[in-house]
């Protein structure tokens, strides 16, 4: 499969993680579609099979992206799923899915804390792409 | 008791950290054998020979102050928890924007928006935009951290709340004039109570500059003061976007932001409105809000107007 050929949907709330997400992805070769709510996330979600998904963890409520998971992955089992989030571990609040209950609901393929490098971002992609 | 002193037991409880409470039953209560046993946390003495009613009152004071005790506890951990809290969720509001600017200084530091200044307006103007969010972001922390701390009886005296208003208003009118907002104060009653003038100017900046961002282009604020016997009463409403009934419910709790197609272009901290509530709090006084979406917002707080004593 070609780079050209792949469209990830990117959901975040904020309009610049979202801007700088799509630009590199672009960069990098790939189609994407852009949202900035859950809500939106879901409506694309309802019409559309995308080949991979990074949801932002906290929009409309604290738990938007595991929700997003949650629902992608009941349409589209084979889809990957990026979750991305600026909170970190040293404040407490971390969410990365370590345990293995966590791994049992929360289905994300990936957790990535945000700030990653652009060309990290295409290595994480490719890999759960299998390019 | 046979073989062992009550003050071995006690002090066998304490050695190991149980959470028990000891009341020592005694008949001759020397202040020896007393202090001993209250260092090793006996709590209370019930002599030698007592009434049912003696074992009973002393067994619901000793239970009364264990409760105390726990409920303190409980809180302390709450408080802490709260803390905990608003710090992690401080440093995710600090760490958003730096990430933003980070991100878009790496994609110029590349040229991956190409060669000239131009191809890259928009992040210059989002990182501009941030900065002066994370700027609003700093000054709400600096009146939360004064209202907290610089709590100072010397700084009480008499405000004036309709000049404050009109002082606040000027502050705010260059940005209603970008916003096409009118804003009115209609002073009823002029009045005057005993406050730190630094804390009613960050009720009154708050309030009115909510209620030129949240308005429509072409809308009006309106800053009413009026009072009762007892109370000032300061109500500023706008015609603004407005908020549902189920946002009003958390307005006033630290770092939320209402978040929808409406408000998403417009920046704030999240702290304004749990500072406004703090503040009107430390006074006694009431802060209430009633709002229908796109149709706008009311806020009325109600101060009581004798001489307050501040914590």
């Amino acid at each position: 499969m070609k780079k050209s050929d792949i469209t990830i949907l990117v959901a975040d709330d904020d309009p610049d993680y979202l801007y700088q997400t799509v630009f590199n992805l672009e960069k990098a070769g790939y189609k994407t579609v852009a949202v900035e709510s859950q809500a939106e996330a879901e409506s694309v979600i309802s019409k559309f099979k995308p080949s991979l998904a990074i949801f932002d963890l906290m929009m409309e409520s604290d738990d938007s992206g595991f929700i997003l998971c949650y629902k992608i992955k009941r349409k589209y089992p084979d889809v990957p799923v990026i979750l991305a989030t600026a909170v970190s571990h040293e404040t407490g609040l971390s969410f990365s899915i370590d345990s293995d209950q966590e791994k049992s609901w929360i289905r994300a393929d990936k957790y990535l804390e945000k700030g990653i490098r652009p060309e990290q971002l295409d290595q994480e992609v490719m890999k759960l792409l299998k390019l | 008791m046979p073989g062992i002193q009550g003050v071995e037991v006690l002090e066998y409880i304490r050695k190991r950290n149980y959470d028990i409470v000891v009341a020592m039953i005694t008949s001759y209560a020397s202040l020896d054998v007393a202090v001993r046993a209250t260092r090793d946390g006996a709590i209370d003495f019930i002599p030698k020979p007592f009434t049912p009613q003696e074992l009973k009152s002393s067994i619901e004071n000793i239970t009364k102050q264990q409760y105390l005790k726990r409920i303190t506890h409980k809180m302390n951990q709450e408080g802490k928890k709260v803390r905990y809290q608003f710090l992690s969720v401080l440093s995710h509001e600090l760490k958003a924007p730096l990430n933003a600017l980070e991100g878009y200084l790496r994609m110029m530091q590349g040229k991956q928006a190409g060669e000239l200044i131009d191809d890259y307006a928009t992040p210059i103007e989002r990182s501009l935009q941030r900065i002066q969010a994370m700027r609003s972001l700093i000054m709400d922390l600096l009146d939360f951290s004064k209202i907290r701390l610089e709590r100072k009886e010397e700084k009480i005296q008499e405000v004036n709340l309709a000049e404050l208003a009109s002082d606040a208003i000027v502050t705010v009118q260059p940005y209603a004039i970008q916003m096409d907002v009118s804003i009115n104060l209609d002073v009823r009653t002029n009045v005057i109570i005993m406050a730190d003038p630094d804390d009613m100017e960050i009720v009154f900046n708050n309030l009115i500059s909510n209620a030129v961002k949240y308005n429509k282009i072409g809308g009006k604020a309106e800053i009413t003061i009026d009072s009762s016997d007892s109370e000032a009463i300061l109500i500023i409403s706008d015609t603004g976007i407005g908020i549902t009934k189920s946002d009003t419910e958390n307005l006033f709790a630290e770092f939320v932001r209402i978040k929808n197609e409406k408000t998403r272009n417009i920046s704030g901290s999240g702290l304004g409105l749990s500072i406004v509530k703090k503040v009107v709090e430390l006074y006694h006084g009431t802060i209430k809000v009633e709002s229908t979406p796109d149709v706008g917002t009311v806020f009325t707080i109600r101060l009581p107007k004798k001489t307050v004593t501040i914590p």
